[in-house]
């Protein structure tokens, strides 16, 4: 396996500790006038998102991760995977909907995904920062009540649930942030 | 990167403020090569090697321009300052470009407290929101203060505790390194972005180990400290000052000392400056010199946070 120096260190670069794959997130140069100098890096690992704090001296180097990022389309889900493709080969992947979690339910059809691949198998998805999504249930609104922040639970097409304003209605389409899962605005009435 | 007028002419302004400062002092200003034979060796300092068609062997593109200079102040030049670029391998950051720009000058008949002094009134000259009243502070003292470490008693395992207990990350090689590079660690990790918020501070009289080019005095608890100091502004390390080492044998032994810390951390060893020994040799005066890196300068007269966003 391939290894990066010191000073090929920079932010985004794929690097492999204790057999797991880290992003450099954070990279600061320091070095006092007359002294040694040393990179603070900041590593986050890329199967369970904890951040390490790293300190190398000049000359030392760390393995470099099999770590590819693609960009697929979303298919289809079975219950067990989620399917992608590459809108270029046409080649599927499949991601289990156990590694997805909560993301799986903001994932639409031929929705871009940024899918991280290390050794070949995909490890991360990162759908669109914004989708819409179709309102399957809520309580119906009080009439005279639509402003203010008041907020109730609503359930979408993809089954996640999430809080919406008061006047959101069934079938009303609207636009969440996948990033928080948070409703930010309707987009159609129904 | 688009090139942004405004930046060019407070570059300007401040050099043009500069200059009236050293004229109005008698400091004569000088222009020397760039490019050398032999280099001011420093244990941790790359020079940018380059070869040149014509000329045998190979040159270097100077880490200061501190050798040419010493050599006019053997010849009698009198007080001089130089902008110069200069170049340092591999060191590129937030404060950190492989070339940058930087002021360097000497005083004949000058100590180094004397030097302070006078950088301080040219700070203030030359950036309009720095106000005089500059704090002097000892390294040890810093130490002591900021990381409950005496940095002329301690050892490895006392400054690994201190790293920890005060968050500083340490690299694998921890252990094997010298007190020196432990110190440094708390130094940047630590004790640095404290420095100089609220005022200015020189910070003076380093180790023995980290003397570099200063004379070598004794503290009055008979610690041997380098005639030495650092200005930090706003955490930025801005100037390094000695008053100056002008005995050619013992240059050539820090010249000598510096090689063998290169070759030990795996470094190529450089070839000495020879014409500045030999200056030496002849006879340099008494004097305290100080390099500014002119780039930080402006950062914090502009407020900028990257070195990049003042060319």
């Amino acid at each position: 396996m391939p290894t990066y120096n010191t000073s090929q260190f920079k932010r985004g670069l794929k690097v492999q500790l204790e057999g797991e794959p880290y992003s450099m997130i954070e990279m600061e140069f320091n070095k006092p006038g007359k002294g040694q100098a040393v990179y603070k890096t900041k590593l986050k690992n890329l199967l369970n998102g904890r951040i390490l704090d790293r300190t190398y001296k000049n000359g030392e180097s760390l393995e470099a991760a099999d770590v590819e990022e693609r960009t697929l389309q979303y298919l289809y889900q079975d219950g067990t995977y989620f399917h992608f493709m590459n809108p270029d080969s046409f080649e599927q992947y499949e991601v289990s909907a156990e590694s997805l979690g909560d993301l799986g339910k903001f994932l639409v059809e031929e929705a871009t995904c940024d899918v991280i691949f290390w050794n070949g198998s995909p490890i991360s998805v990162t759908p669109p920062a914004h989708v819409e999504l179709k309102v399957t249930y809520t309580e119906p609104g009080a009439k005279g009540n639509s402003t203010g922040n008041v907020q109730k639970p609503a359930t979408v097409h993809t089954g996640a649930e999430l809080m919406v304003p008061i006047f959101i209605n069934v079938d009303d389409v609207i636009r969440v942030d996948t990033r928080t899962g948070e409703y930010i605005e309707r987009v159609s009435k129904s | 990167m688009p090139v942004s007028v405004a930046r060019l002419r407070r570059r300007a302004e401040m050099l043009a403020r500069a200059r009236e400062f050293f004229a109005a002092r008698g400091v004569l200003e000088v222009d020397t090569p760039l490019l050398g034979e032999g280099v001011v060796v420093e244990a941790h300092i790359d020079p940018i090697r380059c070869a040149v068609r014509g000329l045998e062997g190979d040159r270097f593109l100077l880490t200061s321009p501190e050798g040419p200079m010493k050599r006019l102040l053997a010849a009698g030049s009198g007080p001089i300052y130089q902008f110069a670029h200069a170049f340092r391998d591999g060191e590129i950051g937030r404060c950190h470009r492989p070339e940058f720009t930087m002021l360097e000058w000497y005083r004949p008949g000058f100590e180094h407290h004397a030097l302070m002094d006078e950088v301080e009134a040219f700070v203030c000259a030359v950036v309009p929101d720095v106000n005089a009243g500059f704090d002097r502070v000892a390294y040890r003292d810093l130490f002591v203060e900021h990381a409950g470490v005496d940095p002329f008693a301690t050892s490895l395992p006392e400054l690994r505790s201190a790293c920890d207990r005060l968050g500083v990350a340490m690299p694998a090689g921890f252990d094997d390194g010298t007190i020196d590079d432990a110190l440094d660690l708390l130094l940047v990790g630590h004790v640095e972005t404290r420095l100089g918020v609220e005022t200015p501070v020189f910070v003076h009289d380093y180790p023995a180990s980290q003397a570099a080019l200063a004379q070598l005095h004794e503290d009055e608890a008979g610690r041997r400290v380098a005639q030495r100091f650092e200005l930090y502004i706003r955490g930025v390390e801005l100037a390094n000052g000695y008053h100056e080492l002008i005995d050619a044998q013992e240059q050539r032994a820090r010249f000598e000392q510096a090689n063998r810390e290169r070759r030990a951390i795996g470094g190529p060893e450089l070839p000495l400056d020879e014409a500045l020994l030999a200056a030496l040799e002849s006879g340099m005066p008494a004097c305290a010199g100080v390099a500014l890196g002119f780039d930080r300068l402006l950062m914090v007269a502009s407020g900028a946070e990257d070195i990049r966003d003042v060319w």
